[in-house]
C-alpha cells in the first residue's frame, strides 16, 4: 500500500511539474471539439470555421453583446432616403496582415468575389440586392441596391462578408493564403490538431493583450472538461449542456452561459400527409409541453422560445398560439382532422448534432403519445441528415437552427416564395410571404417590430414548425483569464480584449 | 520459401484492387457529398451555377468511372491525391499521422504481452487457484469494458482526483520531447492494452492448458525434468503459436486506427484522420487511408506467417 501511494505521489509530482512548465508565455490556450473545415471566409459556412476565421478576418460591421450593429472596418453608414443606396465610410489607417493598406478597392473586390458565382459563396444570396458598387474616394463605398433592403446591413455583420485584400483576391487562392485585417494572424493550421494564431501588432483596435492563441482540438467534450480541471488549458468552447453544467458550481473554473440565437425546433413538413392538415400540426403544437422538453432533454438549460430569438423582436410567449400545453384542445383538433386514431410521425435526427437532439426527440415521443401520435425516431450521421433535409426527404425533423440578427434574413430562406429552402420547409403561405416582403423594405424600427410580431403569431398559429427552446452557448475559462465578452451570436471576435494573468 | 513469398505478393494485387473499388463505391454511396459535408445545411443556399462551379473545383463533375481511373492511375504512380480539406497530399498526411498510431499500437502490444502472457501462463499452471480466478475475472472485465468507457474513466480519475492530465490536444512527437510524448501516449496505450491483454491472457491460458496435456509433456515429466524446464523448453514455444496469430491480427487492427481511443485522448493518429475524412467526405483521403490500412493488414499477416516457421519447425512453406 505504501509503495502504491508513493507511486501515485511520484506520478502526480512528475505530471504536475510538466503542466507548470508548459506555456510560460502569454499565449491563450483554448480548446474546442470541432475544427474549421476550411479557411476561405467567403465559402465557409460551418460554425466551427467561422469561429476561427472571425479572429483573422473582419467585416465592415459586426454585432455587440446585445446584437446592436457596431463599426469594424466601416466607421459609420447610412441608407439613402429611398433606401436604394447604402454608403459606408471606411476606417483609415488599417493594414492587412501582409502590410498593405485597406481601402475601398478591397471592399469592392471582396463583394465582387462573394457575388461571383464561380466563388460558390452560400451567403451570396443575402447580398443579392447589390446592383453595383462605387468608390467616390479611397475611404467611401456606395452599394447601389436593386430594391430597398434593410436586412442587408445586418447580413454584412458576418465573417462571410469579410474584407479580403484585393491583391490576394487577384493573385492568390484565399482558401490557402490567409491575409485579413483582424486582431490575430494565422501562423499555422493543422486540421483537427492545433491552430496557432499570433497577435496582430498593427491592429487598429485596442488589443490584443495576449501574444497569441493556441487552439487545440479535443474532440471529446468530457476530455475538454478534464483538461480545464487539470489546468492544462485556459479557455474552452463547450456545446453539450450535460458537460457544461458540471462546471456550474465549480470553484476553480468560470463558466459563461449565454442565451443563444440558435433555436431547437421540431420541423413539420406540411407537404406530407397528414401534416398537410392545419389541425394536425396545431394539435402537435398544443400537445407539447415545451418546458418539459427543456427540463428533460437539456437539464433545464435553455428558454422556451417563439420563432424570433433575438430580444429586440421576441414576443411574450402568451401572445403565441398554444404555448401552454393544452391536451384537450390537441385531442379536439385531432378529432376535427379525423385523426383520433392517431398516426405515425417519422422524425429524423442527426447523431449528436446537437448533443441533445436525440433526447429532444425522445421527449417529444413520450409527449405526443398522449394524442395517439407514435413518434418513430430515425437517427443518422450529420452529413446524411443534411442531405435528406435539403432534399425535403423527411416527415419531421428535430433541428438546431442558427439564428440571425435580423428576422428577415433568419426566415426568408424558408418561407418566401422561391426561397432556397422552400423544398425543405414544404410550406407556402401568402400572409408570411407578404409580411416578409414588407419587413425587408421597412426602415422604421417600430413598424418593423409590428410586422414581425404579426409574422411570428402567424407562424405559431399555422405551425409549420413547432419552436421549442433556445439553449445556451458555453465558454469556460480559468479565473486568471479576464476581459472576455460572450455574445449571443457566439462570436469569438472579442477574444481581442482578453488578458491572461497567470 | 521465396516462391511462397512471391506468390503471396502477387495475390496482393487483386485484393488491393478489390479494396480500392469497394472503398471508392462505398464512400460515394453514402449520402451527402463533399460540398454538403463542408457547408452543412447552407449548401442549400447555393445557386445551381455556384454548385456547378464548386463541383468543378473539387473534380466532382466527372463521371465516377472516370474519377476512379484517374485516381487509380495516379495511385500507381505513387500519388494518392490531395485532401481537399487540408490542401495537402494524402500520402504526406498518412506518413505524418502513421508514426503516432504505430507508437500507440506498439506500446499497447507491449503492455498486452507484459500483462497477458505471464498471467496466462501462471493461471494455466496454477489452474483453479486464487490467482487463476483473479486472472480470469480480469480477462472478463478487460474484454467486456468498452474502450471509450475505460478511456473516459482514466481521464476522469486523473483529472478529478489527481488534478493531473497529460496535455491533450497538443500532441508532441517522441523525438521532440520523449518524456512529454510518453506522458501523452501512456494512458491511451494502457486503455487499449488492457482489453488486448485480456484476450492475450485467455489465449495463452487455453493454449498452455492444451499443450500441457500433450503426450510429449507427459513424456518429459516422466523423464523427471524440472517443471520449470518443461514449461520453458517444451510447452511455451508451442503454446505461443495461437498467441502470435492473435497478436498479429490485433496489431493489424490497431494500425488500422484506434478510432475511439484516439478521439477521446485527442491523439492525432490514423484513426482520427480516417474519422474526420469520412465525416468531411474527403474522398481522396478516405480512399488513400483505407488502401494504406489494407496494405498494413496484408503485410502483417505475411510477417506472421513467416514467423510461424521460426517458432514451429513443423510449419514450412518449402520449395
Amino acid at each position: 500500500m505504501k509503495k502504491l501511494l508513493s507511486l501515485v505521489l511520484t506520478l502526480s509530482i512528475l505530471f504536475g511539474a510538466f503542466s507548470f512548465v508548459s506555456a510560460q508565455d502569454n499565449t491563450l490556450i483554448m480548446a474546442r471539439a470541432v475544427d474549421a473545415t476550411g479557411l476561405d471566409p467567403h465559402t465557409q459556412t460551418a460554425f466551427a470555421s467561422l469561429r476561427l476565421l472571425e479572429l483573422v478576418y473582419e467585416p465592415l460591421v459586426t454585432t455587440d453583446q446585445d446584437l446592436n450593429l457596431i463599426p469594424v472596418l466601416a466607421t459609420d453608414w447610412s441608407f439613402s432616403d429611398d433606401g436604394m443606396a447604402l454608403t459606408f465610410n471606411l476606417r483609415e489607417g488599417v493594414t492587412f496582415h501582409d502590410g498593405s493598406d485597406f481601402t475601398a478597392e478591397d471592399v469592392i473586390a471582396s463583394f465582387e468575389r462573394i457575388l461571383d458565382e464561380e466563388t460558390g459563396s452560400a451567403a451570396a444570396s443575402n447580398y443579392a440586392s447589390i446592383e453595383s458598387m462605387e468608390a467616390p474616394d479611397d475611404y467611401t463605398v456606395v452599394f447601389n441596391l436593386s430594391t430597398p433592403d434593410v436586412p442587408i446591413l445586418s447580413a454584412m455583420a458576418s465573417t462571410n462578408a469579410a474584407i479580403l485584400s484585393s491583391d490576394v483576391i487577384a493573385n492568390e487562392d484565399p482558401s490557402l493564403v490567409t491575409v485579413g485585417t483582424g486582431p490575430f494572424m494565422l501562423e499555422s493550421w493543422t486540421p483537427d490538431e492545433v491552430t496557432n494564431l499570433a497577435a496582430n501588432p498593427d491592429w487598429w483596435g485596442e488589443g490584443p493583450f495576449v501574444d497569441g492563441i493556441e487552439i487545440r482540438i479535443i474532440p471529446d467534450e468530457a476530455s475538454i472538461l478534464a483538461a480545464l480541471r487539470a489546468g492544462t488549458i485556459d479557455f474552452a468552447l463547450l456545446s453539450d449542456p450535460l458537460i457544461a453544467t458540471l462546471l456550474i458550481d465549480s470553484p476553480d473554473i468560470v463558466l459563461n452561459r449565454t442565451p443563444s440565437l440558435s433555436y431547437n425546433v421540431l420541423q413539420l413538413r406540411a407537404a406530407v400527409e397528414p401534416l398537410d392538415q392545419l389541425e394536425v400540426r396545431q394539435a402537435i403544437s398544443c400537445a407539447i409541453d415545451r418546458q418539459q422538453v427543456v427540463d428533460t432533454a437539456a437539464l433545464g438549460e435553455g428558454k422556451v422560445t417563439g420563432p424570433l430569438t433575438m430580444a429586440s423582436y421576441a414576443l411574450p410567449l402568451e401572445d403565441l398560439f398554444c404555448y401552454e400545453q393544452d391536451l384537450d384542445m390537441a385531442r379536439e383538433l385531432m378529432a376535427q382532422a379525423g385523426m383520433e386514431e392517431g398516426f405515425t410521425l417519422n422524425v429524423i435526427v442527426a447523431n449528436a448534432e446537437p448533443p441533445v437532439a436525440t433526447s429532444i426527440a425522445q421527449n417529444l415521443q413520450s409527449q405526443l403519445e398522449a394524442i395517439n401520435i407514435s413518434v418513430e425516431i430515425e437517427a443518422m450521421e450529420l452529413a446524411t441528415y443534411v442531405d435528406r433535409w435539403l432534399a425535403g426527404d423527411f416527415m419531421a425533423a428535430v433541428a438546431l437552427n442558427g439564428g440571425r440578427v435580423d428576422p428577415y434574413t433568419m426566415y426568408s430562406r424558408y418561407w418566401q416564395e422561391g426561397a432556397n429552402f422552400q423544398e425543405t420547409a414544404g410550406y407556402l403561405d401568402d400572409t408570411l410571404d407578404t409580411l416578409m416582403k414588407e419587413g425587408q423594405v421597412e426602415t422604421d424600427p417600430d413598424a418593423r417590430y409590428e410586422i414581425f410580431a404579426e409574422f411570428q403569431q402567424h407562424l405559431a398559429e399555422t405551425s409549420p414548425w413547432v419552436w421549442l427552446y433556445a439553449g445556451y452557448t458555453y465558454t469556460a475559462q480559468q479565473p486568471y483569464v479576464t476581459g472576455w465578452t460572450p455574445t449571443a451570436s457566439d462570436s469569438l471576435y472579442f477574444l481581442s480584449a482578453v488578458q491572461v494573468d497567470k | 520459401m521465396t516462391r511462397y513469398l512471391v506468390q503471396r505478393f502477387i495475390s496482393l494485387i487483386p485484393m488491393l484492387v478489390g479494396v480500392s473499388i469497394l472503398v471508392f463505391i462505398a464512400i460515394r454511396l453514402v449520402p451527402g457529398d463533399l460540398i454538403t459535408a463542408q457547408l452543412g445545411t447552407e449548401a442549400g443556399m447555393l445557386s445551381d451555377a455556384q454548385r456547378a462551379s464548386l463541383e468543378a473545383y473539387y473534380g466532382l463533375d466527372k463521371p465516377p468511372v472516370e474519377q476512379y481511373f484517374s485516381w487509380m492511375s495516379d495511385v500507381l504512380r505513387g500519388d494518392l491525391g490531395l485532401s481537399v480539406r487540408q490542401g495537402q497530399p494524402v500520402l504526406s498526411l498518412i506518413f505524418d499521422r502513421f508514426p503516432v498510431t504505430l507508437e500507440l499500437a506498439i506500446l499497447s502490444v507491449i503492455i498486452a504481452l507484459l500483462i497477458g502472457i505471464p498471467l496466462g501462463i501462471l493461471s494455466a499452471i496454477y489452474r483453479n487457484s486464487v490467482l487463476d480466478i483473479f486472472a480470469r475475472v480480469f480477462a472478463m472485465i478487460g474484454l467486456s469494458v468498452p474502450n471509450f468507457l475505460l478511456g473516459t474513466l482514466v481521464i476522469y480519475v486523473l483529472s478529478v482526483y489527481f488534478g493531473i492530465l497529460p496535455t491533450s490536444g497538443n500532441y508532441v512527437e517522441f523525438y521532440e520531447d520523449p518524456s512529454l510524448n510518453l506522458q501523452q501516449i501512456i494512458f491511451p496505450a494502457l486503455t487499449l492494452g488492457t482489453s488486448f491483454a485480456a484476450s492475450v491472457m485467455r489465449m495463452t491460458r487455453s493454449s498452455m492448458l492444451e499443450v500441457l496435456s500433450e503426450d510429449y509433456i507427459r513424456t518429459a515429466r516422466s523423464k523427471g525434468l524440472w517443471e520449470s524446464v518443461i514449461i520453458r523448453r517444451h510447452a511455451l514455444k508451442n503454446a505461443m503459436i495461437p498467441v502470435v496469430t492473435l497478436v498479429g491480427i490485433e496489431f493489424g487492427y490497431l494500425l488500422g486506427g484506434t478510432f475511439i481511443v484516439e478521439q477521446i485522448f485527442a491523439i492525432p493518429g490514423i484513426g482520427r484522420l480516417t474519422i474526420n475524412a469520412i465525416t468531411q467526405r474527403d474522398y481522396a483521403l478516405v480512399q488513400g487511408v483505407t488502401l494504406f490500412i489494407a496494405v498494413n493488414f496484408v503485410v502483417i499477416n505475411l510477417l506472421i506467417d513467416v514467423l510461424y516457421t521460426v517458432i514451429d519447425p513443423r510449419v514450412s512453406y518449402g520449395d
